[in-house]
């Protein structure tokens, strides 16, 4: 009977707890001022979206998730009132916000309703918050852990390594190009050459200008090491994004390759490949390049912002209920393993294991500079040519910085 | 028609053309002679999840001021146009001077992302407007002779490359020539080479390109060619047939002449658009072997900064050399415009 009288107990405590959970959940219900969200297009930011825009059911709402976020967010918050009142960012993508000057600082909104939030999450420009992260992202190894047994390799640190693995795998003829990796001339080759500068200690600027310096020897080696691996690719690889990548990894044509954390949870799903290479598919920590000890590696957040020209009705509503819905009340068994959460309450899934590896080895943020995204762009229109054998890493290196520094004048960043 | 009565009737589409064309470019041409406010630079110390670091940021309040003084940004005259991204001026005079022979000359010109550009836009528009053309009419008489109960499913299954929207028409064919798409198996079992693709191969993604570009436009050619064929005079055939004429001949000394002026017309509309040649090249992804002028726009503008005075400068740089490429038709038709009355 004692026993019966504490289960019912427990029954009622979790019932009550489930009430106040709940309430939780209702708790943030806004029914005045405006949210409008626009930002990118992947599980983690469509479940903050959603629990954002019903957070605020009785306000107006409304949202825009889109690859293309990044063409339109400046525009969407030029305007006063403006159309977009949060951008949903990453380490690139504010520093074009804040350059714009569309977007608020939320120190008074945090004082006022965002006590919870733990400091980790806040992001802070010359002490000012200006945006609160919510997820962690970076790219890592993946490999197939039955390739690397059959071939009787160990799971490679390095990308040294990784070019003996596929020799062997080419050699033992299991697989013809078992190097993977979004190579696709654009953002995505920029960024691969961005991990792999990093990774070979290299400086992208003189310090505390806007002079760009990767014409030298880190930016040879780097370029080099990225040819020697497309020698491994399939050869269009230039055309590959990151989705054409993962598409040839669930065909099992690749064994090894260097792939961003979020889209991890796909490649280990049981949807769209045979049982042999999800069930073999694991992540490994970053790799490094050479001796330098720096993971070749980028770490990036995602976070939202408030846009700057909006009335502080609207923007306490939006800061409202993206604060709650990036608070552990987003927390779920679905929710859980789409991203590294930042808040409070998340568990560690097998797939964010890459993550969390590059974070605890140190890896360098994504640079937060005004300029960056100037020689992101430059990089992506011309390491291709290299890579293509058409000319010298060293002429490469050459007409990326021709290209960044006449941009940069072009935007006033250089005289 | 009375002038007053010609003044009411072109009016509406007079402003129109003002609103929607003179304008944009007049606002095109202002943005490309100004840029960017110099930024006033400070170093921070940004926080984040994953610890501070010092790092370079824009002051808003001292960038505002000088925003404030000057909304449409510093004047800059020709110095966009005149940047190593466009016409690369001095880059071409130092090339000029230094190199040994036309051909080091030319290859440092093809290094200048503008020339290239250029170079392939150029070669793309050189190509695909005469073969669009021939085809065209190529398929135009052999329709026109095809038994007339057969022509409509004929001419309807001629029309599917312009039905066909055009991403989805060449996403189709970039599959097809994938190493592992028919097309792509059937070239390499060809060439006797298992490790040829036509995505990895400059030459062979420029020929795919300009294929693509031929297929989906040779509707086109051909629609306003049928169009014409059907007001050839049929005496003027007959009384050549009686004088023996072959059907070479009949085409070579009837029909030819007859749709000279449509000639002139597709040859008008195919110059201008082959020249602002974009989406195959987005759908092939083949921005690392083809880009064009287009695509140069598209960039400066889809990056995190937008490039807005360089996009502007392209931009009327193509505008400058569409209306030279069509300088000889236009001049033509005004020729046969004055000679008729």
């Amino acid at each position: 009977m004692n026993m019966l009288k504490t289960a019912l107990l427990g029954t009622a405590i979790a019932a009550v707890a489930g009430t106040t959970a709940m309430a939780g959940g209702h708790g943030c219900a806004i029914d005045s001022g405006r949210i409008s969200i626009i930002g990118n297009e992947f599980p983690a930011i469509q479940s903050v979206a959603a629990l954002a825009l019903e957070c605020a059911a009785g306000a107006e709402t409304a949202s825009n998730l889109t690859a293309d976020h990044q063409t339109l967010n400046v525009a969407g918050m030029t305007g006063n009132p403006a159309e977009y009142t949060s951008a949903i960012v990453a380490n690139s993508s504010i520093v074009a916000l804040i350059n714009e000057d569309v977007i608020q600082p939320l120190d008074a909104l945090v004082a006022e309703y965002g006590a919870d939030i733990p400091p980790q999450q806040l992001i802070t420009v010359d002490g000012k918050i200006m945006a609160v992260a919510f997820m962690a992202n970076a790219q890592h190894l993946v490999y197939r852990k039955d390739v690397l047994e059959q071939a009787g390799l160990d799971v490679p640190t390095s990308y040294e390594e990784v070019l003996a693995a596929a020799e062997k795998i080419r050699a033992d003829g299991i697989m013809e190009n078992p190097v993977g990796g979004a190579y696709a001339a654009g953002w995505n080759l920029a960024q691969e050459f961005t991990n792999m500068y990093i990774g070979t200690g290299g400086q992208f600027f003189e310090p505390g200008t806007a002079n760009v310096t990767i014409n030298n020897a880190q930016g040879v080696q780097a370029l080099e090491m990225m040819k020697a691996l497309t020698e491994y690719m399939n050869p269009d690889y230039l055309t590959h994004d990151s989705n054409a990548t993962s598409a040839e990894w669930e065909a099992g044509n690749v064994a090894l390759m260097n792939m961003w954390g979020s889209r991890t949870g796909v490649l280990m799903d049981a949807e769209g490949s045979a049982p042999e290479v999800y069930e073999n598919t694991v992540v490994g920590g970053p790799l490094t390049v050479g001796d330098s000890g720096t993971p070749a590696t980028t770490l990036w957040w995602d976070g939202w912002t408030v846009a700057k020209n909006i009335s502080d009705e609207d923007a306490a509503t939006t800061f409202q209920a993206l604060a709650h819905a990036t608070s552990p009340a987003l927390l779920n068994d679905e929710t859980m393993s789409q991203a590294v959460w930042l808040m409070d309450g998340f568990e560690a899934q097998p797939v964010n294991e890459g993550v969390l590896a590059s974070v605890a080895a140190g890896s360098t943020p994504y640079p937060m500079v005004p300029f960056q995204g100037l020689l992101h762009s430059a990089l992506g229109d011309n390491i291709a040519d290299f890579l293509q054998g058409a000319e010298s890493a060293e002429q490469t290196l050459a007409d990326i910085e021709a290209a960044y520094t006449a941009a940069a004048t072009e935007q006033g960043f250089l005289q | 028609m009375k002038h007053k009565s010609f003044f009411w009737f072109v009016l509406p589409s007079v402003i129109l053309m003002l609103l929607f064309i003179a304008l944009p470019i007049v606002s095109v041409v202002t943005q490309s002679l100004h840029t960017q406010h110099e930024q006033v630079i400070i170093t921070v110390e940004n926080c984040g999840p994953f610890g501070c670091t010092q790092a370079q940021s824009v002051d808003q309040e001292a960038t505002q001021a000088l925003r404030d003084a000057e909304p449409l940004g510093r004047f800059a005259g020709l110095e966009v146009y005149k940047d190593r991204n466009h016409l690369a001026v001095s880059d071409v005079a130092s090339a000029w001077q230094n190199s040994n022979s036309y051909r080091e000359f030319w290859n440092t010109l093809m290094n200048l992302p503008f020339y290239l550009a250029l170079a392939f836009t150029l070669t793309y528009t050189a190509i695909v407007t005469p073969m669009t053309i021939i085809l065209g009419f190529v398929v135009a008489i052999a329709i026109n002779s095809v038994a007339r109960s057969m022509r409509g499913p004929t001419i309807f299954f001629s029309l599917l490359p312009m039905i066909v929207t055009p991403l989805v028409g060449a996403l189709i064919l970039f599959w097809m020539v994938d190493a592992r798409g028919i097309l792509g198996t059937a070239l390499q079992w060809l060439a006797d080479d298992p490790s040829l693709s036509v995505k990895a191969s400059t030459p062979l993604m420029w020929i795919m390109l300009m294929v693509y570009g031929t297929w989906s436009s040779i509707p086109f050619a051909f629609i306003v060619y049928y169009a014409g064929l059907q007001t050839v005079n049929q005496d003027t055939l007959e009384a050549a047939m009686i004088d023996g004429a072959s059907r070479w001949e009949r085409i070579r000394y009837v029909i030819i002449p007859h749709l000279a002026p449509l000639t002139t017309f597709i040859a008008l509309i195919q110059l201008m658009d082959n020249f602002r040649v974009f989406e195959p090249i987005i759908s092939f992804q083949a921005q690392a072997h083809a880009r064009s002028l287009s695509i140069a726009i598209f960039t400066d503008l889809g990056g995190e900064t937008r490039l807005l005075s360089s996009a502007a400068a392209t931009s009327v740089l193509t505008i400058v050399f569409v209306a030279i490429l069509l300088s000889p038709v236009l001049v033509r038709t005004w020729r046969d415009f004055g000679t008729k009355n």
